[in-house]
């Protein structure tokens, strides 16, 4: 075994993608490995079964579209229908080169602006092939009913989104995740009633089956009756979402967890990039300590909203209308001027927290500190008139004035930054394969395609990229060599998921301690945020190591779960299964954003940046994607280097000035 | 703030539940109303009895999983014009004044058995739409999405049935528990589109029977599910509904 980096990891062997073709141009990589996959004849589809963990964007799609192929599959998933999971809740919109305006996009200008935007840490095939199959993806949720934002001559309409210089987002109000999930969700019900797809709500995976080597099922909770299950199958595909809610304050439903893929992790998968995170830069501040979770306003916002703070820290408790222009700091204007408000998120992000942390920020205090930004609407209603205001952002405003009780019309609205997507995820191929055959991936779950930052309107598109073309098109030349040997539920690898799954259950309930499992995930969240958050250093980041080590003790000795495991629905018991699978995600969160002392995306490295204070992100020696190998309970995990080969784009400094 | 709470207990459909009390106190104006539970369920934990099951996801009043009869109103009454309707996760505790006492009550239809305190389960929803709520399209080969034009009237009339988020307030809100509003939304929403137009009487008639069999009642245009929804679903879609169902009658389907 190779030496022990900083005492607490190892470095393992570098490994690559195979499946994506070399020999041919980047154009032609799709086509060729599409070609090559082995094919399943229809008739011997119905022999072969898939489980499929998920049914949001990503597991939906990918349930309709192998159901309708005649594959036999079963969907799982934790709330109580298919309609409900995390994707309805996307607003702005979903990107595709359809080039309808005439301003120059194309397939390449969308893979050039998304590995750009990821600040060149994504995989150069993968996000081709997504801005390959974007323009599909809208020909084919028109052709489901998504009723996408039309214009008078019966066209679709598209706006621009996060700060990019075309117009390809496709938007349906500020519901397009909603309805892009409905279109998904009918499909899928569409199976259902042809009897190829069958569905499992409230169920929740807490165990993944490996059997000689491959991924053969799950252990799943039915979680009204709390019966421990097993199911298997040909192939598994994991679509289960983000992990964002480690942070414990996130823009993510309450529900979403990272128990599907940590489990799979602790069985041989390995871990892409688990530090890379998200921040988003226009949610509503936080209110008080008994709040729950963070709401997200629209990017959009920045198109015609001035960002500032007091430039003195004694006026900020003043009425913002009472400060003059002169007292005022429109910091993105006055830093970036090029860009000004429509720096991209991270840049954003990170100068919010800056002015913050200076004591300008503005609202209530938590902890102390006052942790709010002005986004004010004051010039955009004087230059366009109230009504124009009202027209393009009217359901934010209202949203807002709900949440806060203010008015944005006449004070400007307040914002801050919050958790909001996990770039980072389980390390697939081409084939959105993970490693362990048989285990695929797709959409927020796994790390293919964003790199160290996500763009706007590019997460729906992944998720049904993957579950609409991409999984139906690569699964097949692994089922190919299906079905295979049935799976007894006898058989040990069966029983042994099962039983582990079991005794965690029983342990939880069994500790019978003070503390509840809100109050551990708080103080998790508060470490996340604190030390692996929008800015990170090595300091910090080994503190936090050291105290979620601790707080992890704390939780299995002193976790109280009241009620029953069987025989009722127990959320009390739903949420201790995915705290404790948070607390062991978040350290390997810390050990990566440790190793990975350059600047990059949204990951700040304190001790890596320009003189300027910019981000400096370091090429020469991080042109890798991290992937982690479980190392076994209480043993340092290995990181696996994937090199970024970038044959077509060259790497630039992204500069915003 | 301090509140007294009366809220439905039961432990799974057939065994009998009831109204208990809870009083609450220190709750911030600024929590919404799911917070305000967070924070009695912690509190009932620190007194060693069982939190009290609810539903709720996204919080961000779209994913529809969320829903209490609070006050006897589905998601409650926040304000006085329809259009103040909301999801439950949205109401605010500022709506309510210091001292007050709150009752909370699940769904009730026999369409939606309760699992556990204030959880139901609506799987009937998704049954009625596997009935026929859907458009026949498999994944792989559409046209251009710009084949086919929508008049953007059209488009905005199947937009707005489109929002229905399914969280079932329609039905709650209903005295004869009927899910008319829910399904005339899907209808509409499919049936003005050239896409979905194929379909449409057929659509109508799998669905409506789905509905009758889930245990729905029928409309009597009572309103109700329109006053409670907080989409802004309107009765217009029954309308729309109804006159499908009779050109389906008539061609005998
Ligand atoms: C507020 C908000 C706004 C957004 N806006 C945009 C936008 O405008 N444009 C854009 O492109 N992206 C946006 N995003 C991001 C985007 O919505 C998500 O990244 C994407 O929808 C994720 O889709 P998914 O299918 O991978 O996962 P999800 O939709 O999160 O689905 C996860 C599924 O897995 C199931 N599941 C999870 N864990 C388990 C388990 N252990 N057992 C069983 N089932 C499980 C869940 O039940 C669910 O069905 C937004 C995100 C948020 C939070």
């Amino acid at each position: 075994m190779s030496e022990m980096i900083s005492g607490l990891y190892r470095e393992g062997e570098k490994i690559a993608d195979t499946k994506a073709p070399t020999d041919v141009p980047l154009a032609q990589v799709w086509e060729q490995r599409k070609f090559n996959a082995k094919l399943v004849n229809p008739a011997n589809r119905r022999k072969l079964s898939v489980i499929i963990v998920g049914s949001g964007l990503a597991g939906g799609a990918a349930a309709a579209s192998l159901g309708e192929m005649g594959y036999n599959v079963h969907c799982f998933f934790y709330q109580d229908s298919a309609r409900r999971a995390h994707s309805i809740a996307a607003q702005g919109g979903i990107n595709a080169a359809k080039n309808y305006r005439n301003d120059n996009d194309s397939v390449y200008r969308l893979f050039y602006d998304t590995v750009k935007g990821g600040d060149y840490r994504a995989r150069e095939t993968n996000v081709y092939r997504l801005a390959e199959v974007s323009a599909a993806i809208i020909d084919q949720c028109v052709a489901q009913g998504v009723p996408f934002a039309r214009e008078y001559g019966g066209l679709l309409d598209n706006r621009s989104f996060g700060g990019v210089q075309v117009s390809r987002t496709f938007y349906a109000r500020g519901q397009t995740g909603q309805q892009l999930l409905i279109g998904a969700y009918q499909a899928m019900e569409r199976q259902v009633a042809a009897g190829t797809v069958k569905e499992y709500p409230r169920h929740e995976m807490v165990e993944l089956i490996v059997a000689d080597g491959r991924a053969r099922g799950i252990v799943a909770r039915d979680m009204s009756t709390g019966e421990v299950k097993t199911y298997t199958a040909d192939a598994v595909v994991l679509a289960t979402g983000g992990y964002g809610n480690v942070f414990f304050l996130s823009t993510n439903a309450m529900g979403c967890n990272g128990s599907a893929i940590w489990r799979a992790h602790r069985k041989g998968a390995y871990f892409g990039n688990p530090c890379y995170t998200q921040i988003h830069p226009t949610c509503i501040p936080q209110h008080g300590d008994q709040q729950s979770k963070l709401t997200l306003m629209s990017e959009s916002l920045r198109n015609d909203g001035r960002i500032w703070v007091p430039k003195k820290a004694e006026d900020c408790e003043k009425d913002p209308r009472d400060i003059p222009e002169e007292d005022r700091d429109y910091y993105l204007e006055r830093i970036y001027p090029s860009f000004g408000n429509l720096v991209p998120r991270d840049v954003a992000s990170r100068n919010a927290k800056n002015v913050c942390d200076e004591g300008r920020g503005v609202g209530p205090k938590i902890d102390g500190v006052a942790r709010g930004v002005y986004l004010d609407f004051a010039d955009a209603i004087n230059r366009m008139g109230k009504d124009a205001v009202s027209a393009k952002y009217g359901n934010l405003f209202d949203m807002y004035e709900r949440i806060t009780d203010d008015n944005p019309y006449e004070v400007p609205m307040r914002i801050y930054p919050a958790v909001h997507y996990t770039m980072g995820g389980l390390w697939v191929d081409y084939d959105l394969e993970s490693s362990i055959p048989g285990l695929f991936v797709t959409g927020e779950a796994n790390f293919s395609d964003h790199g160290a930052n996500r763009l706007g309107a590019s997460a729906l598109m992944q998720g049904l990229s993957d579950g609409y073309f991409v999984l139906p098109n690569t699964i097949n030349d692994y089922l190919a060599s299906g079905p295979f040997e049935k799976l007894d539920a006898n058989a040990p690898a069966v029983v042994e998921a099962r039983d582990e799954a079991q005794a965690r259950i029983d342990k939880l309930m069994s500790i019978n301690g003070n503390r509840s499992v809100d109050s551990f995930h708080k103080e998790l969240g508060s470490i996340m945020w604190e030390y692996c958050g929008m800015s990170r250093n090595e300091a910090g980041l080994k503190l936090a190591i050291d105290k979620i080590r601790e707080l992890r003790k704390e939780f299995w000795t002193n976790v109280r779960v009241p009620g029953k495991s069987i025989g009722e629905l127990n959320q009390s018991l739903e949420k201790a299964g995915r705290v404790a699978d948070f607390m062991e995600l978040a350290e390997l969160m810390c050990i990566d954003a440790l190793h990975r002392s350059e600047s990059c995306g949204g990951h700040f490295r304190e001790e890596s940046q320009t003189a300027e204070g910019e981000a400096k992100r370091n090429d020469a020696e991080y042109t890798y994607v991290a992937a982690w190998e479980f190392g076994g309970d209480d043993q340092p995990p290995i990181l696996h280097k994937e090199d970024l080969v970038y044959k077509n784009i060259e790497l630039k400094e992204r500069s915003y000035k | 703030m301090n509140v007294t709470l009366r809220i439905w207990r039961q432990n799974a459909d057939g065994s009998d539940g009831a109204l208990h009390d809870y009083k609450l106190t220190g709750i911030s104006e600024d929590s919404s109303f799911l917070e305000m539970l967070d924070v009695l369920n912690e509190e009932l934990f620190a007194r060693g009895e069982e939190p009290i099951a609810f539903d709720s996801d996204c919080r961000e009043g779209i994913c529809g999983q969320c829903g209490l009869v609070i006050n006897g109103v589905p998601h409650g009454n926040e304000g006085p014009s329809a259009d103040q309707n909301t999801t439950t996760c949205q109401v605010h505790m500022r709506h309510f004044k210091d001292g007050d006492t709150i009752t909370i009550e699940p769904w009730r239809s026999t369409a939606f058995p309760i699992i556990k305190d204030l959880v139901v389960n609506r799987s009937a929803f998704d049954r009625i739409i596997q009935a026929g709520g859907y458009i026949s399209v498999n994944t792989g080969a559409a046209p251009d999405a710009h084949a086919t034009p929508v008049p953007k009237q059209d488009a905005d009339r199947s937009f707005e049935a489109a929002a229905c988020i399914g969280c079932g307030a329609c039905v709650a809100a209903c005295p004869n528990g009927s899910a008319m509003l829910f399904t005339s939304a899907k209808v509409t929403h499919l049936g003005l589109l050239p896409q979905g137009k194929p379909e449409n009487l057929q659509r109508v008639t799998d669905m409506l029977n789905q509905h009758d069999e889930e245990g729905f009642g029928s409309c009597t245009n009572i309103g109700e599910c329109a006053a409670v929804c907080p989409k802004g679903i309107s009765l217009d879609n029954i309308a729309f509904m109804n006159r499908q169902l009779a050109k389906a009658v008539f061609k005998g389907l």
